[in-house]
């Protein structure tokens, strides 16, 4: 037993506590069990819930018949699903690349402007970052309907004769999708960037190259790593978002995220909502192991 | 990054992504004060869906309910959560990776998926969804996040501090308390803001975990830009907004004032 | 590890507070009601006097289609107190034993009702269920965009009206109008015909702007749509907002159905249950809903208020298709059933006709 000097508590006579006071593995678990025994029951069970759900028959009201059967799988095979998944991946990787182009040159000029200014454009890029979402699809909800103001306006200035059809069209959920992902884009990106010495730079102006050769082969490798977080952050929670096509798409676009939703809501098929909640879920892993893979869990995520 | 200005160009491009983020923001605000009840053109200013939407009892209980929900879901969760962060930027034990991996996986995983899985859990085991249910499962969704924040501030942490206190006599616990923990609370704080955040907004998965009388405030404005849409929803949108805005700014005050510069 | 003990007792307590938080069970009176009804259907002002006359607090969470309801209810413990079943619903609940009886001796009011509405099919005798509010759901027009006569729900493929037109979002509603516009029965369980409406079903698509049984009148009113299918409340409040807003009973025929006040089986509160059914008809109590959402209402007590309290309403309700049919309109009516195991194959063609493009 270890010299105790300590008078602030007595010296624990229990030998479990004395195990816990000598041993890091033991002190490592202790810490780390609330988490694991709470994600035991709010993730692990419930997950594997759905993994047993989606093996399971659907009764012809709707409830669940438990008699093994592969049937919602190889359901998911049909054209149809894998063309709903298609397009998911889609609408996921567009809006990914929509915030990339949009994003990019904005989080470059707030790497650019002196330290002081910075803290100013970035608290504007978080305000809107923290404002319900809903609220915000709202907004462009009230601007692209037929009387809505885009229309509105482009009639009044004679640049259209009849109103464009674009709510509840795929293009004004891809419009909502990337408004929306944009702050998750910006931000990582801007980290990034933010870490590219200016010694770099001179170096590179040094060696004869012209900004736009420096920026290609210098900056835009450097920012590779922000680029990718922000993809992490955008493409995954993308291709299962069901809220932006519900709002905007008039329930008429559907993703894998609103056919899940279906599942369990209305047309109450537990086990083939199940079964693609898997699929999304083993696409989602394959996708994030890509990415992570590329760049790692980087403090780009953390900003 | 280089202390030359942007290019104009580039701040043009600035100004107009700033102009294009936040003219929806705008728009919502204005049209709050809209006489036309179903809100599609300009008809007049008034103040009346503003003192709607005080009287809205559905809203009142809905943010109610959200606060409720927030405040318990980011108390638990950030204890828990540092806690965690303790543990794997600390020690190594037996199953380390996947407690790790097991850690992560509510920030990876689909929303949708995490709440049917909630939903079809609960109603296995015969659980009434309500606040409750809603609650323990943002807890779900924050603790990852906690511990993301904190073990980010663990990182650089000096264990010198603590070697010294150990040296004057102090034990694990009260090192622990008085040295340790204060030192990386902005970390714990600053993790504890997320989760805040992150339960006041979500929408999916409480979607799926909500029941009778416990409608948040992100449900209860799904519901009204569903159904019967008034400037009343404008004037929460505006409030919300203005609230946010609020915030940050003390927040951006208080960071100025407590630590000079800092180059990041 | 005095933190690691504080922080477990907390974590245990919160876990049994938030899990307690759920159901009560009180052994006295209730002084909480969990309504779960159709959006837009029962009036903030009803719910608002009910709770200063009894004290007893109202939730009204809302649902969009009767199989949301079923699948809420099917879910287990969920919790409601009262919820608005249809016709067709009511039959296939009761085969799932998921209805509690009513004690008709709590609810006197019903003496209200209009006696043809008391022996329906789907609940004659009124074991489980009092009527609530009864309606079509037919074509509406906005006749200010739409200038020749629309007679037919055929007219709606019409290439003119690409993406103007608005369906609601109800499998049972809709595939039963296109299953009518072949000239099957809009109950169908036949395959072959099911398959074909699918079909028509997606020529149409080009045409839907989108699919809304929450809110129809909306894109109405907005202009976003000219024309479409809707229940016959929503047009009522469209064409009071607009004159030009037509309310039609297409040759093809279209739904009737009657919507009702049940209790769930398990309800923690079937005594405020009960109270409040007998407040809603309660004739003073039911103009209500007439005033704020104008479908057909079978209370007889009711319309005879409102001709003395609101002769021009009570003159609008009655001139009007939507809410008041001619016995000509009413032909051309019929109600969805239940069809047991077909219901399947009915969700999945709903599933696949949305998701196809």
């Amino acid at each position: 037993m270890a010299a105790e000097t300590s008078s602030v508590s007595p010296a624990p006579r229990f030998s479990l506590i004395r195990q816990l006071r000598e041993s890091p593995h033991a002190q490592g678990l202790a810490l780390i069990s609330p988490t694991l025994i709470y994600l035991l029951f709010t993730l692990v069970l419930p997950l594997l819930l759905v993994v047993v759900l989606s093996f399971m028959t659907r009764g012809p009201y709707g409830n669940i018949i438990y008699r093994v059967n592969l049937g919602n799988y190889t359901r998911l095979m049909d054209t149809l699903y894998l063309r709903i998944l298609g397009y998911s991946l889609l609408t996921a990787a567009l809006t990914t690349i929509g915030t990339i182009l949009i994003g990019y040159p904005l989080a470059y000029y707030i790497a650019r402007t002196p330290p002081r200014q910075r803290s100013v454009y970035l608290f504007l890029i978080l305000v809107p970052f923290w404002t319900n979402f809903i609220i915000r699809i709202y907004a462009w909800i009230m601007i692209l309907r037929t009387e809505g103001l885009l229309n509105s306006f482009l009639l009044k200035i004679g640049f259209i004769q009849a109103p464009l059809d674009i709510l509840y069209t795929p293009t004004a959920v891809l419009i909502g999708m990337v408004y929306e992902f944009l702050p998750f884009m910006v931000l990582p990106l801007y980290t990034s960037l933010e870490k590219i010495e200016p010694a770099q730079l001179e170096a590179a102006a040094d060696l004869g190259a012209r900004p736009f050769m420096a920026f290609l082969r210098v900056t835009l490798p450097l920012s590779l790593p922000g680029m990718i977080a922000g993809s992490i952050l955008v493409f995954i929670p993308a291709m299962g978002m069901f809220v932006v096509p519900d709002l905007m798409g008039g329930a008429k676009t559907i993703l894998v995220g609103n056919l899940i939703r279906n599942q369990f809501l209305t047309a109450r098929d537990w086990p083939f909502g199940a079964a693609a909640s898997m699929l999304l879920l083993i696409l989602t892993l394959i996708f994030t192991l890509f990415y992570t893979r590329r760049a790692g869990f980087g403090e780009e995520l953390l900003v | 990054m280089s202390e030359k200005k942007p290019a104009i160009w580039l701040r043009i491009y600035a100004l107009l992504a700033y102009a294009y983020i936040y003219f929806p923001i705008l728009i919502l605000i204005i049209f709050s004060f809209n006489t036309q009840k179903i809100n599609v053109r300009w008809e007049g200013f008034t103040l009346q869906w503003y003192k709607v939407l005080f009287n809205d009892q559905n809203v009142i209980l809905a943010t109610r309910n959200t606060l409720i929900i927030a405040f318990t879901s980011t108390i638990i969760s950030t204890v828990i959560g540092t806690l965690a962060a303790l543990a794997l930027q600390r020690y190594r034990f037996p199953g380390y990776g996947a407690a790790e991996s097991l850690l992560y996986v509510p920030v990876i995983i689909p929303e949708v998926v995490m709440g049917i899985s909630l939903l079809a859990f609960f109603a296995s085991i015969g659980l009434t969804l309500g606040l409750g249910t809603i609650t323990l499962s943002h807890i779900a969704f924050n603790i990852p996040f906690v511990t993301l924040v904190v073990r980010a501030r663990l990182h650089g942490f000096d264990k010198s501090i603590e070697e010294a206190a150990m040296d004057l006599g102090a034990n694990e616990l009260t090192t622990f308390w008085r040295v340790t923990l204060p030192t990386i609370m902005p970390g714990v704080l600053s993790g504890a803001l997320l989760a805040f955040t992150l339960s006041l907004d979500d929408y999916v998965i409480t979607y799926f975990t909500a029941g009778p009388g416990s409608t948040t405030l992100p449900l209860r404005i799904f519901s009204m830009v569903r159904f019967a849409v008034t400037p009343e929803v404008n004037a929460l949108s505006t409030l919300w907004v203005l609230t946010v805005f609020i915030v940050l700014l003390i927040g951006q005050i208080a960071q100025r004032s407590q630590s000079p510069q800092q180059t990041r | 590890m005095k933190t690691f003990r504080i922080a477990a007792v907390f974590v245990i307590l919160a876990m049994l507070i938030a899990a307690c938080g759920g159901g009560q069970k009180p052994a006295v009176k209730s002084t909480e009601l969990n309504l779960y009804a159709w959006s837009e259907y029962i009036p903030q002002a009803m719910l608002d006097n009910f709770t200063a006359e009894t004290g007893i607090k109202v939730n009204y969470d809302t649902y969009s289609s009767n199989e949301e309801l079923q699948a809420k209810l099917q879910a287990g413990a969920s919790g409601y107190d009262v919820i608005v079943p249809s016709d067709y619903m009511i039959t296939i609940l009761k085969k799932q034993n998921l209805l509690e009886k009513l004690d008709l001796s709590q609810i006197p009011n019903i003496k209200n009702i209009d006696e043809r509405f008391r022996k329906l099919e789907y609940d004659p005798g009124n074991e489980y269920t009092v009527p609530y509010q009864w309606g079509t759901s037919c074509l509406v027009v906005d006749t200010s965009k739409v200038t020749r006569p629309i007679t037919k729900w055929a007219d709606l493929w019409d290439p003119e009206f690409a993406g103007k037109v608005v369906l609601l979002d109800d499998v049972r509603e809709v595939l039963g109008m296109v299953l009518a516009v072949l000239g099957y029965d809009k109950n169908s369980t036949d395959p072959a015909q099911l398959e074909e409406a699918k079909a028509k079903l997606s020529e149409l698509m080009a045409n839907v702007k989108l699919f809304d049984s929450d809110n129809p009148k909306q894109a109405l009113l907005a202009g976003e749509v000219w024309l479409g299918q809707t229940w016959n409340g929503e047009a009522s409040i469209a064409h009071s907002e607009n004159e030009a807003i037509q309310y039609i009973f297409p040759e093809e025929g279209c739904t009737i159905w009657f919507d009702n006040l049940a209790i769930p089986k398990g309800a923690p509160h079937i005594d405020a249950a009960l109270t409040f059914i007998n407040y809603v008809l309660d004739a003073k109590n039911s103009i209500l809903i007439t005033k704020e959402f104008p479908y057909s209402n079978p209370n007889k007590a009711a319309l005879e208020l409102l001709k003395t309290e609101d002769p021009a309403l009570y003159e609008a309700y009655m001139s009007f298709p939507a809410t008041n049919p001619s016995d000509e309109d009413l032909k051309r009516t019929a109600p969805i059933k239940d069809i047991g195991e077909a219901t399947a194959l009915w969700d999945r063609i709903w599933t696949e006709v949305k998701g196809g493009e």
